[in-house]
């Protein structure tokens, strides 16, 4: 039975173009800012602008923090809850998805009733307490990712046995999970971490109704206001989402690569 | 029933401390996390719905929104672009997906297009606006390039789209954008369920005389419908809480339930604050009611797949 090859062929070439067309275009409007002549002018003016150097710098170092926050939290929960409470596993899994079903808008809107200069615990008083507000924003938006990939991650090492192994030794339960249990997971809490990066990198909506000087707010701003520079932004944007997304499956593939040497 | 075993069977490290009581105390920072920055402010927002400006318990909120046509409309046009972008995603993603599974493409065909799907899928907010102003937007590429347009055996063919009536800052320049993410969403979603059709069903379709046709109608789709739907709703979701995109394509020229509470939050449009909860109670149950449908999907589809 010989299948035709067309229909496919079709599919994956609209899907293509629709993937391609819309960086082709962005990149060869980037190019035009010097009138007649293709350059990377856009691109030079943009990389000298010191908002997009503050801004792009403040969002690289949230996303960090978020990251290390996330893990902090995530991975004694993902460990306590694989060794000795897996009845509230359910829970948690229930818990981590809510940041998906619940619109960033909508939570958002929560914090600053929850959260404003008049309530009990007022985080948006200071542009110092606002900065740690979005911090815990960027890290409630990452739970998903992280959660998935640290559980993943530690479902696939026997935690029962590194442990009991570890106490006989007599070491303590911080002792274990930080040299024990976080080295052992490490590859995947990177990719978590990745993705997690890629998503806090451009965000938009909480920050800017927390009214704070990210990469995303200056994107907005920038394409309210000039012509050649957000599509040389925008391809910025695209390459460290790009650069984030390949590192994740590099990573994931070193684990795979690695399984047998275990 | 294993917990209370380990804890017989693991000897105490020290007197004062009970493994159990430090599991606890390890996973608390999660909960009072999750109940501080997740829960709390959303409840507090649900109740909210339910409270007039003094705190009395009322019906008020919601009643008002079906009562004023402005949000109405901004909950219908979010719907119409939600439903539209989800299913011409899922339409366009099955048929990419369905390519790389079993249309007999080269390999290295899928593992590009699973990478290029998991960039794209990601790649929404601010920036993609401006790629698809730069793409066709007034002065796009494909704008000026269906413009000019091309001449065919002498005859000159072209297209003003503006002229055609099409405007970016539309309800189809929304859909068009924001399939950008999720058809490569779909494909993602759907390429694993597509594994999951067995060989053998197609084998015996084919044994007992079925076309590829009758294979997809009494045997595909049966088995797939429950991922599908699923994978829909999730698409369905996903576009309705939606705002960076819409926000820098349109400013807030377009009427959509997210940009609505967008200019409620920041400046109290509706002078109503109780009225704004209730846009954002009408939000959470949208989202959340297709996601509780696409997980008692998932939880069918698991029957058959694998």
């Amino acid at each position: 039975m010989k299948k035709s090859r067309f229909g496919p062929w079709i599919a994956v070439t609209i899907g293509i173009l629709y993937f391609l067309l819309p960086l082709l275009a962005t990149f060869e409007f980037s190019l035009k800012m010097k009138r007649g002549i293709y350059s990377f002018e856009a691109y030079r003016v943009v990389l000298a602008d010191p908002h997009f150097q503050a801004s792009f710098t403040y969002s690289t170092v949230m996303a960090l923090l978020t990251i290390v926050l996330g893990i902090l939290i995530i991975v004694p929960t993902v460990y306590w809850v694989q060794l000795r409470l897996p009845h509230l596993r359910p829970i948690i899994e229930f818990i981590t998805l809510l940041p998906l079903v619940i619109p960033a808008i909508v939570l958002v809107f929560g914090y600053l009733r929850m959260y404003n200069s008049s309530s009990w615990l007022p985080l948006t008083g200071s542009a110092e307490t606002t900065n740690i507000l979005l911090l815990f924003a960027y890290v409630t938006l990452a739970l998903p990712y992280i959660y998935r990939a640290v559980d993943t991650g530690m479902r696939a090492i026997d935690v029962r046995t590194l442990t009991e192994a570890a106490e006989s030794l007599g070491a303590s339960s911080w002792t274990i999970l930080i040299k024990i249990v976080l080295p052992n997971v490490r590859v995947a809490v990177l990719s978590g971490a990745f993705l997690t990066f890629a998503i806090v990198i451009g965000e938009f909506t909480i920050a800017s109704l927390l009214d704070r000087p990210v990469f995303g707010t200056y994107l907005q701003l920038m394409g309210a206001n000039r012509a050649y520079e957000p599509s040389a932004l925008a391809i910025i944007a695209f390459a460290v989402t790009w650069a984030a997304m390949v590192l994740m499956q590099v990573v994931g593939r070193d684990r795979r690569a690695a399984k047998p040497a275990h | 029933m294993s917990a209370t075993i380990d804890q017989a069977s693991l000897p105490p490290i020290s007197v004062r401390s009970n493994p159990l009581t430090i599991a606890r105390l390890g996973v608390l920072p999660f909960f009072i996390f999750a109940g501080l920055f997740l829960i709390i402010p959303t409840l507090y927002l649900v109740v909210g719905a339910f409270q007039d400006q003094d705190g009395n318990l009322t019906l008020n909120n919601l009643a008002h929104i079906f009562s004023n046509e402005k949000i109405l409309e901004a909950y219908w046009i979010s719907i119409k672009i939600s439903l539209a972008s989800a299913i011409g995603g899922a339409v366009l993603g099955f048929f990419v997906a369905h390519a790389i599974v079993m249309g007999g493409l080269p390999g290295w065909l899928r593992p590009a297009i699973t990478t290029f799907s998991g960039v794209a899928s990601n790649f929404a907010g601010v920036p993609l606006a401006f790629a698809f102003i730069a793409t066709i937007g007034p002065q796009g590429l494909i704008t000026i390039f269906l413009r000019n347009g091309i001449d065919v055996g002498g005859e000159h063919l072209a297209l003003d789209l503006r002229a055609a009536g099409f405007n970016i800052l539309s309800f189809w320049g929304l859909t068009l954008t924001y399939l950008y993410f999720q058809i490569p969403l779909m494909v993602l979603i759907l390429t694993p369920a597509l594994d999951g059709l067995k060989r053998e069903w197609r084998e015996a379709t084919a044994t007992l005389g079925g076309s590829a046709v009758d294979f997809w109608r009494y045997v595909g789709l049966p088995v797939l419908w429950p991922s599908l739907m699923g994978a829909t709703l999730l698409l369905f979701a996903n576009s309705f809480g939606a705002i960076a995109t819409a926000y820098a394509l349109t400013g807030s020229s377009l009427n959509i339930i997210t940009i609505q509470l967008y200019a409620q939050i920041r400046g109290d449009v509706l002078h109503d604050q109780n009225l704004g909860y209730a846009l954002a109670l009408g939000m959470i149950i949208i989202t959340g009611g297709s996601n509780a449908i696409y997980i008692w999907l998932r939880h069918r589809s698991e029957r058959w797949l694998r």
